[in-house]
Formats: structure tokens, sequence, C-alpha cells
């Protein structure tokens, strides 16, 4: 918790500062103002003027409007400081996320990363919204009312000390309890994220199998825990105000017992010094259980949100896997170098990739085809460093890819994923999206990227680049994403595209048209390609055969057919005698 | 994004009358609970008088001979700890009460929006963010649990405590207590103008949450991307702009609710010197006696907490009404027609489909699909080719009814569909997507989506037959791995699984919608040996690219921008050297150039 309260800004802590001064001085106001209400009290009993009372009264009036102006200034102040943190919270949230590796949020899930953004982000603002001027008023009441009541009985102050004793023993009791439930809470609200995230994905699987009923079911169940835990805390959580009000009040009736018995014993003379003291004692030891119990209250927000730091820390905290590179000068732009590369997952027994060694120049094509779970596609998710190489290493012109900054390696590659994803907003923003060294793609390469992509006709029918792009590019069909996200990696012109499977929507008349324009126009380009169809990589320059994440072929198409049953095998599967002659 | 204007909300009593449909079945217990609050309240109102009362007696008895008399003293305290416990039980039994009964609205809200999901139409679905529609379920639904519990309870005590005082004021004194009420409406007055002006902030901050979830959810799907491309600052920039504006409505709306406290403070302490003066005014003239001034002091000191609490219960409740209206919108939204009355059922199907005259289009104006007919025997395989975009999955939404023709008829049996119910349709067919979905849970669960009671032997046949079976017994722990988002499947390995998934389901006819184009050609193939080996007798509708899948189709449509072009075998098609021909030949390089020309 005060590690996000560290997030504070200055101009905020500044706020805090005045809302201190503030507060001490409405506190200051606050018990003037029964003063003002005994002295009315006593002109009233004694027949007092009325213009004596008017002028009392205005002045109280002054007090109160000065209490409730400056109410109303740290209100000012406390909702600029809560919504500001909880502004810059968010905002670090998402730049961290922005900066995670592909197993930093595999690590995390998805769903979950959403909720601590936000939920779990509002329940922070909401404890520091409610609980900061409690927190700051709080101990200046109490220290105040202990104060002026120093030194009056013993047993008075025993009875006040014990009191604030049983309230804290009390909370630190409810909080022992309570804090793991309201951990189990954020989880629980991660699952029904994540099933309704489920739910929404797949709703055309979820109808075609009529699993309407397993979907509530699956979702009834999570439902029911949630509520579960919800329940227990909350019914714990009710005990706190009666509990509050009983103490006050027992200890209201403490103080008289006792006095009572007290001013029995004393001597007569002293008698009635010591019942007012009683009296006075009795407010100001009110003053000091009120101050506690304002505090319990923010105690009674702290686990929830406590619980909810801890999940922001979490994420502010971890550590990447992929360590940023000291940034270096490539020299060709484009060639690409395996050698001895493995890889596995981290916590993963087997190797996903053995001993991988290829070398390609500046313009060339490679091409991987193997069977399903060969590794295709982690083998080219190496180059970008979305995974880094357990051994061995990958060279980019010669330089280990470790040793680039991030963002030169993206500005190098073109990179085309196996699922399309765009994002919501126009064809215009999804083909310029991103950055390369600092720049937007022009008009004229995001001109020139479509007519590659072959997407000219349908953008045009759609009515052009700013036609609207909904969220999860329901809009538009697979190979029309296919083909915008080929595009958009154009649009960078970079000097290395890698295209992980991403023809497969495509339909082999525009497959073939697009690698030929990209043969045409993108010569300088370095091509990795992940594919499924023998069509699409026969010209390569040099094509990888993976089985089980091992290489049993190296060469072209030719050769491969002659020396590789695995590639004879896949590619005898595709085509026909006549065809492949 | 869609702009969204923050207009007022118009139906803050509406959205309150949604949420009394959902609390009406407690009415029992909230009344039980409401009862018990006031009887609370009574009790606190009686406290404070014998701690009057315990006073007066220790400074009567002070300088009295016989001392304070201890008896009495003890009587009094011992009725108050009575009192005191009954108070506590009496307000923890109400909380308790409410607690329940909160949490379980909460529930229900939240299963009504599930299942709400699973009866809206997918037109809908497809076009709204999904980020948005989760924060209905945990943002707003959490703000309406947690402000719901207290506010009522408060509500009730404090009204009942305020009523209390006016009562006994103008029973007192009814020109005093016209003075007081007077500075009352005042507040209210305050308090409803404030409202008015703060509502639209606390609606403004749960849709602003709302839009933020959404873009944050989409940001961190298309995570992978967003890195590639360094597009962090795109990300960033947009972001930033909603996250700002939910700033700017947060820090609004909580100051509004903040303001509300000190100005009920200041309400009271004003009705209390307002009452003072006309008190001593009076008292000057005769009219009243001094005991009445008093006993209206203490009434209106009783009266400035429930004030107090009415202004915090007010702003809780504005936060309430903002996001249970969001909640009531979305339960609002219309459904898929209701089928209940449909009697038309079809069990034993022959398999035989019918496209009559079909027109239809995602958006108003813009047809997709032109009048399209084709009959289709049973037991066919049917293949659909043609360029992407040319409406291939479009027939696949028709046919499975997720979305709904705009004129014509699809027949299945000769019964046309939209005189079946939805689900019958969907029982009909065995379903394979592109898209590779499968939920967190065991793989074994995952299979027998479509068909809960299978046994362990049909799963693990299916999985034998779509080549998955060996991959799936290499994981730790087999059938039971749970499938999550760390766990490292391919996606093509994900579309095997689908497809066992449909196996399993045995439907008698199926839809493959580029079901195999993750995997690779070999496995494939096997596939299809197996696929065809099960198919042969149910009609199947085969989307796919790879035309060497399809050869052996019965019929072959090709489809160019919503219309049928072609339409025949795959023999009979290559020799009219149309279309398909040219489709198909794109697919090998020699022929390469001829197509580059064209």
């Amino acid at each position: 918790m005060l590690k996000i309260l560290k997030k504070l800004n200055k101009v905020e802590w500044l706020f805090v500062a005045i809302s201190v001064g503030l507060i001490v001085a409405s506190v200051w106001l606050d018990l003037k103002q029964p003063t003002y209400m005994s002295d009315i009290t006593k002109l009233l009993t004694t027949g007092g003027s009325v213009e004596d009372i008017l002028m009392k009264g205005l002045l109280m009036l002054a007090c109160t409007l000065g209490s409730t102006a400056i109410s109303i200034i740290v209100g000012f102040l406390v909702a600029k400081i809560a919504s500001g943190l909880s502004l810059r919270i968010r905002s670090n949230i998402f730049d961290k996320v922005q900066g995670f590796s592909a197993n930093q949020i595999k690590k995390f899930s998805t769903a979950s990363l959403i909720t601590r953004t936000t939920n779990d982000v509002t329940n922070i603002q909401n404890l520091v919204s409610f609980g900061m001027q409690s927190i700051i008023k709080a101990p200046i009441m109490a220290i105040w009312a202990i104060v002026i009541i120093l030194g009056k009985s013993w047993k008075w102050s025993a009875l006040t000390a014990s009191a604030v004793g049983v309230l804290m023993i009390l909370i630190l009791i409810l909080t022992i309890f309570v804090l793991p439930k309201f951990k189990k809470i954020q989880k629980q609200t991660d699952s029904i994220n994540r099933i309704m995230r489920e739910d929404l994905t797949g709703v055309r699987v979820v109808r075609a199998y009529n699993a309407e009923k397993y979907e509530e079911n699956r979702f009834g169940r999570v439902n029911s825990d949630l509520t579960k835990t919800n329940l227990f805390v909350g019914r714990l959580m009710s005990l706190i105000n009666p509990f509050m009000t009983f103490i006050m009040s027992g200890l209201s009736l403490g103080i008289y017992w006792l006095g009572a018995g007290i001013i029995q014993e004393t001597s007569i003379s002293l008698k009635l010094e010591v019942f007012s003291d009683m009296v006075v004692f009795m407010s100001y030891a009110m003053q000091v259980v009120m101050a506690f119990i304002l505090l319990t209250l923010v105690f009674v927000m702290y686990p929830r949100a406590s619980v909810s730091a801890k999940r922001i820390n979490e994420v502010l905290e971890d550590k990447s896997d992929i360590i940023d590179g000291e940034g270096a000068t490539p020299i060709s732009h484009g060639e690409i170098e395996f050698k001895n590369v493995s890889f596995k997952y981290p916590d993963a027994d087997e190797y996903v990739l053995k001993n991988i060694n290829f070398k390609v120049g500046k313009g060339q094509t490679v091409a991987f085809i193997g069977s399903t779970g060969s590794g295709k596609s982690t083998l080219i998710s190496l180059v970008p460093r979305i995974y880094d190489a357990t051994e061995g290493e990958i060279l980019i012109d010669g330089v280990n890819v470790k040793d680039y900054t991030l963002s030169q390696i993206n500005d190098l590659i073109g990179y085309v994923p196996q699922k399309a994803f765009l994002f919501s907003g126009t064809i215009q923003s999804n083909l310029k999206y991103g950055s390369k060294a600092g720049e937007k793609p022009s008009d004229a390469d995001v001109e020139k990227a479509i007519k590659i992509a072959q997407s000219d006709s349908f953008i045009s029918e759609k009515g052009g680049l700013d036609a609207e792009i909904t969220q999860g590019a329901t809009n538009v069909s697979g190979g029309q994403k296919q083909r915008l996200a080929i595009a958009r990696a154009l649009a960078r012109n970079p000097e290395i595209m890698i295209f992980d499977d991403s023809f497969s929507a495509l339909d082999y008349k525009t497959d073939k048209k697009l690698r030929t324009a990209l043969k045409r126009e993108k010569k300088h380009t370095t091509n990795l390609i992940v594919a499924q169809r023998i069509g699409t990589i026969k010209d390569a320059d040099l094509i990888v055969v993976l089985d089980n994440g091992e290489m049993v072929g190296i060469g072209k198409h030719e050769y491969l057919m002659k020396q590789c049953p695995v590639y004879k095998e896949i590619a005898t599967s595709q085509l026909s005698k006549e065809e492949l002659a | 994004m869609r702009t969204r204007n923050f207009d007022k909300p118009k139906n803050f009593k509406k959205s309150f009358a949604d949420l009394f449909r959902y609390i009406k079945k407690y009415m029992t217990v909230i009344i039980i609970a409401l009862i018990l609050a006031i009887a609370g309240t009574v009790l606190s109102l009686i406290g404070p008088n014998k701690v009057g009362d315990l006073s007066n007696l220790i400074a009567e008895g002070m300088f009295l001979p016989t001392g304070i008399d201890f008896s009495a003293v003890n009587q009094i305290a011992y009725t108050l700890i009575v009192i005191y416990l009954l108070s506590v039980i009496f307000t923890y039994v109400q909380a308790f009460i409410m607690t329940t009964v909160t949490q379980r609205v909460s529930k229900k809200l939240r299963g009504d929006i599930c299942s709400k999901i699973n009866r809206l139409p997918l037109r809908y679905l497809d076009s709204h963010s999904h980020g948005d529609i989760l924060s209905r379920v945990t943002n707003d639904v959490d703000t309406i649990g947690q402000s719901l519990n207290n506010s009522v309870t408060s509500l009730v005590t404090s009204l009942s405590m305020l009523i209390g005082c006016i009562i006994m004021m103008v029973i007192t004194n009814w020109i005093m207590a016209l003075s007081a009420i007077g500075a009352t409406i005042i507040g209210f007055v305050l308090m409803g103008v404030i409202m008015s002006k703060s509502q639209k902030y606390f609606k403004a901050q749960q849709e602003t949450l709302g839009e933020l979830n959404g873009k944050i959810e989409e940001s961190y799907t298309g995570h992978a991307i967003v890195k590639a491309f360094n597009g962090k600052n795109d990300e960033k920039e947009s972001f930033e702009k909603t996250n700002s504006a939910l700033y700017t409505n947060a820090w609004k709306s909580q100051f509004f609710s903040g303001i509300m406290q000190p100005l009920m403070a200041f309400v009271g302490n004003f009705s209390f010197v307002v009452v003072c003066v006309v008190g001593a005014v009076l008292c000057s003239k005769g009219m009243i006696d001094f005991g009445v001034i008093v006993s209206f002091m203490i009434y209106i000191r009783l009266f400035t907490s429930p004030l107090g609490q009415l202004a915090q219960v007010a702003t809780t409740l504005q936060s309430t009404s903002a996001a249970s209206e969001r909640v009531f919108e979305f339960l609002g939204e219309n459904e898929l027609e209701d089928e209940s009355d449909k009697q038309t059922v079809l069990t034993d199907v022959k398999g035989k489909v019918e496209f009559k005259n079909v027109t239809f289009g995602y958006d108003k104006g813009k047809t997709i699909i032109h009048d399209f007919s084709v009959k289709i025997k049973p037991g066919d395989k049917i293949a659909i080719v043609g360029p992407t975009g040319a409406g291939k999955t479009t027939l696949v939404n028709l046919l499975m009814r997720f979305y709904e023709v705009d004129s014509g008829e699809i027949l299945i049996d000769d019964v046309p569909i939209s005189k079946l119910k939805r689900e019958n349709i969907h029982k009909l067919f065995g379903m394979v997507l592109q898209d590779t979905w499968l939920f967190e849970g065991t793989i074994r669960e995952n299979l027998k989506y479509g068909k809960p009671d299978a046994d362990d032997r049909e799963i693990e046949h299916a999985c034998e037959i779509a080549g998955v079976d060996h991959f799936i017994r290499t994981l730790p722990e087999g059938y039971e791995t749970v499938i999550m988002d760390s766990t490292s499947i391919s996606v093509g390995q994900k579309q095997l699984l689908t497809i066992a998934r449909a196996m399993v389901e045995n439907a008698p006819m199926l839809i493959l919608d580029e079901a195999t184009s993750s995997v690779d050609t070999r496995t494939e193939k096997l596939i299809q040996k197996a696929m065809d080996n099960l198919t042969k007798g149910r009609t199947t509708f085969v989307i796919a690219h790879r035309l060497s899948t399809i050869k052996n189709a019965n019929l072959i449509l090709v489809m160019k921008d919503g219309n049928i072009i072609e339409k025949g075998n795959h023999k009979s098609l290559m020799k009219q050297g149309g279309f398909y021909k040219e489709l198909y030949e794109s697919q090998f390089s020699s022929k390469y150039s001829e197509i580059v020309e064209d």
C-alpha cells in the first residue's frame, strides 16, 4: 500500500500538506462551535437580549461557514488527489503491461490484467478518497483531546484506553479473518471476468453447441463462489458498526458509573470540580473514541484496497524475462543467422526446438514447413524476441538480437501473426498503426502496402480508408483481416518480414498475387515464412523442414524433394504427381 | 471508439424501479430489517436520555447528605447495558440481512447478465466492446453491491429520525417548528440542486470506466501486435484520452458527493441558530417559556445527524443509480425472438438443405448475399469456395441462424428454419470454425462440450481420428490437462481439438469453416480420411481454401461477391474453364506468370 502511495506526485503531496493544515483549522473550528452553543444556551437561560444571542449566533454561523468552506476545499483537494493517483496507477500498469513479454502476459492472464488495471485501482481510489480525510483528521482529533484530558482521573483514562484497546483488538481479529478472503474475492472477480470473456469471444461455438446452459452453469459456479466469499466478508464486517456503537455508549456509561464512585469518595469541597471534570472528560473521551472509530472505518476499506495494492504491485514489479539490449547499429539490414539455437518454454522439461542452424541473406526468403506442433511458429517468434532462445544465438546483421534494443528490432521487423488482430478504429488507423524510428508510415507507404496486400478493391468497396473497423474486426472477413494485417506490416517498410502462417485465410489466387507483388515490390526485404501450403513456399530461397523441433531438411524445393522424406511426404499429400513436376 | 454523450440520466427513477424488481422477493426480510433498524433508532433516542438521568442523579446526589443513590445508579446502568446490547443485536441482525440481500441481488444481476449474453443477437455482440460488457459485470455490479448495502437502511433510519423529530417539534411549538423545517427545506433544495448537477458525472464515471475497460481489453489482447509494431504510443494516446476523461469525471463526482455532508452540517447549525434566535424573540415576548427552547435545541441536534446521513445516502444512491442504469440498459437490450411457441421439431433429418432466394446484408442497404438459391441433396458434401469476402462465412451465419435472412428462406428437409427453434437447428449441425475457441477447463471437459454424457471411449476415439490423441497423452496430465492462457498448445493443435469436439458431438450434419487451415497437410489428409468416413451419408458444408481437400465434393459452389458464379463438381468445373479453374491452378507455381498478368 505504501508503495502505491509513493506514486503521488509533488503537486499532490502539496495538496496533502494543504489538506493537513486545513483539517487542523477545521478541527479547531469544530471544537470552537460547542463553546458558542453553550454560550447561547447560557444567554438563553440567563435571559440575555435577542441582540446578544443574534451576535453569538452569527459568530457561530461564521465558524460553521468557515468549517464548511474548509471541508469543501479539502473535499476538492482529496478528490483531486484520489483521482490523480488512480489516473497515474492505471497509466503505470498500462505502460508496464505494454512492455510485458508474451510469457508475462500468459503468467498473469489477460483477464486478470484487465481487472488489475480497472477494478483494483478503483478499490484504491475509494480508500484514498474516503479514507484520507479520516486518516488525517483522526490523529489530530485524538491528540488534541488527549492533551486536554491528560492528568484527570487515571481510572477514567484507563477505561478510555481499554475501550480503544478493545476496538483495536476487534479490528485486528477481523483483519486476520477477512484479509485472506479479500484476496479470494479479487481472484474470483478475475474468474468472473475470464468466463465472461470466454463466453463473449466464443459465442458462436457456444450457440452452435447449444451450450448456453453449460456456460451459465460454469459461470454460476464461480458466481456462487464469489457470492459466498462476499457474504462471509460482509457478515463479518457488519459486526464493526454495532460493536463500535456499543463501545462508545459503554464508555460513556462507564465514565459516569466510575464517576459516581469517585465523586462519592471525594470531599465535599472538591465534588463540584470533579463533577465538571467528569462532564468534560466525557465529551473529550468521546472525541478520542470517535477519532479511533474514524480510523476503523478506514480499516474497513483497507483490507480490500491492500489486496488490490498488492495485486497492482505484482504487475508493476514483475521482472521481464526479456531484457532489453544496449542497442547496436545494424549493418546490412536484414541478414539473419540461427546458431545452434534450442528453445524450451520456462518450466517445461522438453525442448520445443533443438539445435537450429541456418543463415539467410538480405532480400532472401526462407520458409519453414512441418507438421502441426513441429515448432515453426516458435522458431520465428525468437527473431523479434517474443521469446528468447534458451541456448545458442540468433544474429541479425551479425549482432545478437539480445544486443539490440527491443524497439530497434521491432523497427527492423514487420510481423504478421497467425491470428490476424486488428484494432477498433478505421482501416487507416490500423494501417498506420505503430511507428518505425518514431515515424508513422506515410500515405504513400500505406498506398503501396495496400496494393501489395491485394486489398485495394475491398477497401474501396468498404468505403475507403476511413471505413470503420469494429472491435474484434467482426465487420471484415477472415481473409480481409489477414490482408489488412499484412498491409499493416508492409506499410512500415521493414527490412525483415515475418509471416506466421499468414496466408491461411487467403484463397490461392490472392495468395499467389500477393506473393508475386511482394517479390516484385520488396526485393530487398528478407522474408521468413511459415506455411502449410507447399505452393506458398515452393519458390523460397531456402526451405527449413521441421519435425518435432528438429531440422530434418534444409535446401531448395527440388533438393528436398529428393533428399528429405518428410518434405516429400508433405508435398505429395498436397499435389498430384503432375502438379509437382 | 464511438463517441458517447454523457447526458443526464433520465432514468434515475427507472433504474431504481428496475432494481426494486430484483429486491422485491426479499421484501419480507427487508421489512424485518427495517423494523429492526427503526427499533434501533428508537433505542438510540432512549440511550442519551437515560445517560442524562444518570448525570442528574449524580449531580443531585452529590450534595445530599445521603450521598449518591447507588441503587438507582446501578439500576439505570443495568437498563442501559440491556438497551445497548439489544441495539447491538438489532443492528447486527439488520446488517446481516441487508448484506445477504445485496449479495444475493448482485449474484442474480451477474447471473442475469451472463444468461443475457446467450440471448442477445450476434448482431449486438459483434458490434459492442467486450471490455465494456465485462465492466458491467464486475465494476458496475460491484458498485451496486457495495453501495446498496448501507444506503437502504440508513435511508430508512435517518428518514424515520427526521420525521420523528419534525413531529415532535410541531407538537411542541409550530412557529419554531416552521423555522426549523424551513431550514431543512433549504437543505433539501441544496441537495437536489447538487444532485441534479452531479448525477451526470456519476453516470459518466461508470461509462468512461466501461470504455476504458474496453480499451484495455483490446490493447492487452493485441499485445503481441502492439509490441511488434512499436505501437506503444498509439495505444498510450488513446488510453490516456479515456483515462483522463475518467479522471475528470471521477474527481468531479467525488467532489460533489464530498460537498454534501459539510453543507448539511451547515444547514443543521444554521437551523440551530435560527431556532435559538426565534426562540429568544418569542421568549422575550412571553409567548413561550424557556423549557420549549431547551427541548427544541435537543431536537435540532438530533435532527442534524440524519440530515448528514441522508446527504451521504443521496450520493451513494447516485452511483448506485448510474451503475444500475448501465446494468439494466444491458439487460434491457432486445433479445432474440422468443421461440417457445414453435412446435416444429426436426430430429431424424435426412439432410436436404435448400436456400431459396436468400438476400442478406449486415448493414441495411449493403446487401452481401443477393437472391441466393441452391438445392442440396441429402448426404452431399458441399464445398463453398471463392475469394475472401465473397460471403462464404455469411452463408454459415445464416444457416445457423446466427443472423436472420432479410428475405427468402432456408429449408432443412423442406421445413423452413425460421419455423424451428434455434436450439433445434444447432443440434442438427456439428460445427468447426477457423477460430479455435476452447475454454479454460480440462481437455476432457472441452471435448464433451457438445455432448455432456459422452463416455471416455467416445472421446478418445474422436481424438484418435482427429490425430490428437497422441499429443494429449504426451501432456503430463493427459486428458485432464487444464487449458489455460499459460498452456502452450499451438493453434494447429487447438484446431485438432475443436475437430475432435465436433466429432464427439456427432451431429447429423456438419459445417467445416476453414476447419483445418492451421493444420499441416499430412495431418489434414489423415483427418480428411477419417472425416470422409464420418461424414458418409451426412450433409456436409465445407469452406476451404485448400482446393485439394474439396476435390471429392459432390457439389462445389463458387462464390464471388455474394453470388454463385459457378457450380458443379471438380471435373465439370475444370472442364468449364472458368473462375474455379483459375483458382485451382493458382495453387501451383508453374502457372504463376499467367495469373499475375491478369
